[in-house]
């Protein structure tokens, strides 16, 4: 073999194949890292796997009377009225948008337009703090000072309800409200903002007329995840709703009632396989489906906004 | 007014200096070979700092009504920083500090009761880089005008914006759509517009051709000569042939450098009548960039 | 100074016209109001959590100051008055370690697969969707998929529902979180770094080992805390995979792993059952364990932010 510091002539293809025991670690290391990767398909899989088999029960096993003419969530009895807990997931949802929507996007602007950077500095962790919060947590503080202090003292109702639940759920959302918002309104770039001020507008008018309508897609995103991240949300509503096994249909949300997430909580709550109706256990799984069906349609749909976003800037 | 007996030997170095005017004289303020005109802007010792660095030092210039100063010099040397003082856009950026003083019309634009906003008002400005809202271009055209409330039409109003800013035949028939969707060059026509639409006095121009290819830039040029009867404009521009065929007054920015902090000050070097200040300027520094032989 | 007067007579009327317009403005109220109202949403948050903790406080912190020591190695019981949380701590200590064990390696390694390895494959951007996705997926659904999988068809390794299949539940629902922070901190790692690498012949795993992971490493340790406290925090899988809410028997050691396939109990549920329990004493304990909890994930919160401040100042 001729001296390797000199490009021989005798250079072949084989002198450039490599250590083939570096070659191999490469190939084995390539093998365990997608191994890995593909343990997050297979965990999507498990879902919908774990989903379909018990919901497909469900669907093609229940008297659908009881599904769709009944009055009720009464697994037990097998009355499977899904209105009654999609009337109390909208409740929640709907106050808890109430709550996070103006707070959160109140607390974007402030800390994406107003702020100096020494003030935001301090603000900001703030809503970190509060992200961290967990929502047992919050499901305390609910029952502890939000139902007695505010929503009784107006409503004059009982301890557990639905509005009071809401709220909670809210508090939980003005994080990830602010935080999305708050990306979209830094993303429009600074030349439009020096336009319009160029034009003698007043920073009310700039924040109002050329930046919120630039970030608009942004906001949308951010609401979208907020109601995707309040309809899935479980142990606030468990804990403050009033969640007990069944419900009665119930249109107020100042009484207690039931969520499509605690309805599936406070059923496999103690044993699995309930004493009841064949398909007490199965509805779990139906209810489990719906909920995952729709949160994963938000999700899509606000995933599209957030790459609108990225598109225009 | 007629033409005025000047003190004799009265070599502008920098900039007009206070001193050699004779107060009692009619007031006008001349300056060798430029036509005499009303000065819109009186700039006198004025300093820019960012924090505690001093970017720009000492300018002294006058600005006259109805002509185009061009502020011409190298990179760094301060042009947008005094241009944006011109309009309180510095006022944007936190640690921007003003010192000396710009009076417009007489009154001091820095001072305390002096609303940032009114002088926007009167005093627009057009971007290096075209910025259009991402609104239709009728809306673009109409922001201006909307928030002051301007009596009239609002559609002849974006009308003659437009014809002014010579883009109306080429969007006439689609003025809800979007303004983005127009070409760099017309894009930064639209913004010329929108700026005219306010009804300024005077336009602020920030190397308003830099992002444009030759054929735009030479529409905007001419739109500056046509435009230049009814406002003041101050252009800051690198091209130093733009300047000389489109200015009517050229003042010269360089830099120095700060030894101890090893940083560059910009200054205000020399301001006259561009045909002098191209042909015969009288400091060395200028001659030298002009003739291209540094900068 | 006396500056020249640029205006004849008639100019003085104007000069003034225009100081009278420069200055006369009105003062901007709407404008003002706005701004309050917003820094009022801010203030929002900050009363909200200042209540919520002063409250959490005064109603939990006589447990400590009268039983503490009970309270702390005491395990569920009927009343209030002689429970403790010592079963849910250890329930959420192992927990934590499945987390770990389990999350931080597949984490990591998924996100160096997606960022290294195949960036534009195929199978990557499958990958990327999909972890997007989960990251989405309610809470409780991760509950189903225990329940199925773990505590039913693999009972014969998890021991049905026990603290095993708690464990690995959780551990997936928050790696999507690892993966996600773990790949963006692989991402911030500048290209001259691995050209470096490249450059004198090392292979890609070697370029990974020495040069991108050791960079890349305090954005993932901030992610993989985060996701630990998230993990910790979390009640509503929990329910799905079998944990107790009524008695535990026995108590056992902190560290004796029989108890991985038996029933469990966590701090978080501990926490919904004793706020939901309308006996005597049982909101006060519910406090005095919210206490524990938000201590330690306060605490894993703040490590996170201190390790990604840092690390961004190193960066600077």
């Amino acid at each position: 073999m001729s001296d390797l510091s000199l490009p021989s002539p005798g250079l072949t293809l084989a002198d450039l194949h490599g250590d083939p025991r570096r070659v191999r670690t490469e190939r084995i290391v390539k093998a365990v890292l997608t191994a890995a990767a593909t343990v997050s398909i297979l965990i999507s899989a498990g879902i919908i796997w774990s989903l379909a088999r018990e919901t497909f029960t469900f669907v093609t096993e229940v008297n659908w009377a009881a599904v769709l003419f009944s009055d009720g969530w009464w697994p037990r009895q097998g009355v499977y009225d899904l209105r009654t807990i999609l009337v109390g997931s909208l409740w929640v949802t709907v106050i808890a948008m109430v709550v996070a929507v103006p707070v959160g996007l109140g607390s974007a602007i402030y800390l994406s337009e107003y702020a100096r950077p020494s003030v935001r500095r301090v603000l900001k962790p703030t809503l970190e703090v509060l992200a961290g919060i967990p929502s047992v947590v919050l499901g305390f503080f609910v029952l502890s000072v939000i139902s007695p202090s505010v929503v009784q003292r107006i409503f004059d109702n009982g301890l557990f309800s639905l509005a009071a639940a809401g709220i909670g759920v809210g508090i939980l959302s003005i994080p990830l409200v602010a935080s999305v918002s708050e990306d979209a309104l830094r993303s429009v770039p600074v030349a439009l903002r020096e336009a319009s001020y160029g034009l003698g507008a007043k920073k009310i008018t700039t924040v109002t007329q050329v930046v919120l309508p630039a970030a608009v897609s942004g906001l949308v995103a951010a609401f979208i995840l907020a109601v995707s991240r309040a309809i899935g949300e479980t142990m606030v509503v468990f804990i403050a709703g009033g969640a007990a096994g069944n419900q009665a249909f119930e249109l107020s949300p100042l009484e207690p009632g039931l969520t499509m997430t605690a309805a599936m909580a406070t059923q496999a709550k103690g044993t699995d396989q309930v004493v009841g109706e064949a398909l007490t256990f199965q509805s779990l799984y139906f209810v489990g489906a719906v909920l995952f069906v729709v949160t994963l349609g938000l999700n899509l749909v606000a995933d599209r906004f957030v790459r609108k976003v990225r598109q225009a800037y | 007014m007629g033409q005025v007996d000047l003190p004799p030997a009265i070599e502008p170095t920098e900039s007009l200096d206070v001193e050699d005017l004779n107060p009692d004289k009619e007031p006008t303020v001349v300056l060798s070979d430029a036509p005499s005109q009303e000065v819109v802007f009186a700039v006198r010792d004025l300093d820019v700092y960012y924090g505690t660095f001093r970017a720009v030092r000492d300018v002294n210039i006058d600005v006259h009504r109805n002509e185009i100063t061009a502020f011409i010099g190298p990179s760094g040397c301060g042009k947008t920083t005094v241009l944006r003082c011109f309009n309180r856009m510095n006022d944007l950026i936190e640690t921007a500090r003003v010192d000396g003083s710009i009076q417009y019309h007489g009154v001091d634009l820095y001072d305390q009761a002096v609303n940032a906003v009114e002088v926007r008002r009167r005093i627009g400005m057009v971007f290096q880089k075209p910025n259009p809202f991402p609104k239709s271009i009728y809306d673009n055209v109409a922001y201006g005008p909307k928030l002051v409330g301007r009596k009239g039409n609002m559609d002849d109003i974006v009308e003659k914006a437009l014809h002014r800013a010579a883009l109306w035949d080429e969007v006439k028939d689609r003025l809800k759509a979007s303004g983005l969707g127009l070409s760099g060059g017309q894009q930064q026509r639209l913004c010329i517009a929108r700026a005219i639409a306010n009804d300024p006095e005077v336009l602020l121009m920030d190397e308003p051709c830099s992002a444009l290819d030759p054929i735009a830039t030479a529409r905007i040029e001419d739109l500056m000569q046509e435009i230049k009867d009814d406002y003041t404009i101050i252009i800051v521009t690198h091209n130093m042939q733009q300047a000389a065929r489109v200015s009517d007054r050229t003042a010269f920015f360089t830099t120095e450098v700060n030894s101890e902090s090893d940083t560059r000050t910009g200054l205000l070097v020399e301001c006259d009548s561009t045909d002098k200040m191209f042909s015969n300027p009288s400091d060395e520094r200028t001659e030298n960039y002009v003739t291209g032989r540094f900068g | 100074m006396a500056f020249p007067s640029t205006l004849g007579a008639g100019g003085e009327r104007a000069q003034r016209s225009v100081q009278e317009q420069l200055t006369g403005g009105q003062s901007d109220v709407v404008g003002q109001v706005f701004r309050i109202l917003l820094l009022i949403s801010l203030g929002v948050s900050l009363v909200v959590l200042a209540i919520l903790f002063q409250d959490v406080i005064t109603t939990g912190s006589g447990v400590f100051t009268t039983r503490a020591e009970s309270f702390l190695s005491g395990g569920l019981r009927g009343s209030a008055a002689r429970s403790g949380i010592f079963q849910a701590m250890a329930g959420t200590f192992w927990i934590g370690i499945f987390v770990v064990v389990f999350s931080f390696p597949i984490g990591v390694a998924s996100a160096v697969y997606l960022e290294e390895y195949s960036t534009k494959g195929r199978l990557a951007r499958l990958v990327d969707v999909n972890i997007r996705n989960l990251a989405g997926v309610p809470s409780i659904v991760y509950g189903i998929l225990g329940l199925t999988i773990f505590v039913q068809q693999l009972e014969g390794i998890t021991g049905g529902r026990s603290l095993m299949s708690a464990g690995i539940t959780l551990a997936i629902l928050v790696l999507p979180i690892v993966i996600i922070t773990s790949a963006e901190a692989v991402r911030a790692v500048p290209g001259s770094l691995r050209e470096a690498g490249y450059g004198v012949g090392a292979t890609r795993s070697e370029v990974v080992r020495t040069m991108v992971l050791p960079y890349a490493l305090p954005g993932i340790i901030t992610g993989t805390v985060l996701a630990l406290a998230r993990a910790i925090g979390e009640a509503a899988p929990l329910y799905l995979a079998g944990v107790t809410t009524g008695l535990l028997p026995g108590k056992q050691g902190l560290l004796e792993p029989s108890q991985l396939r038996e029933s469990f109990t966590a701090l978080p549920v501990v926490i919904a059952e004793w706020s939901r329990n309308p006996r005597e004493g049982f909101t006060e304990i519910a406090a005095a364990a919210i206490i524990v909890m938000l201590a330690i994930v306060l605490a894993m919160n703040t490590v996170a932010i201190v390790l990604r401040i840092r690390y961004e100042k190193k960066r600077k």
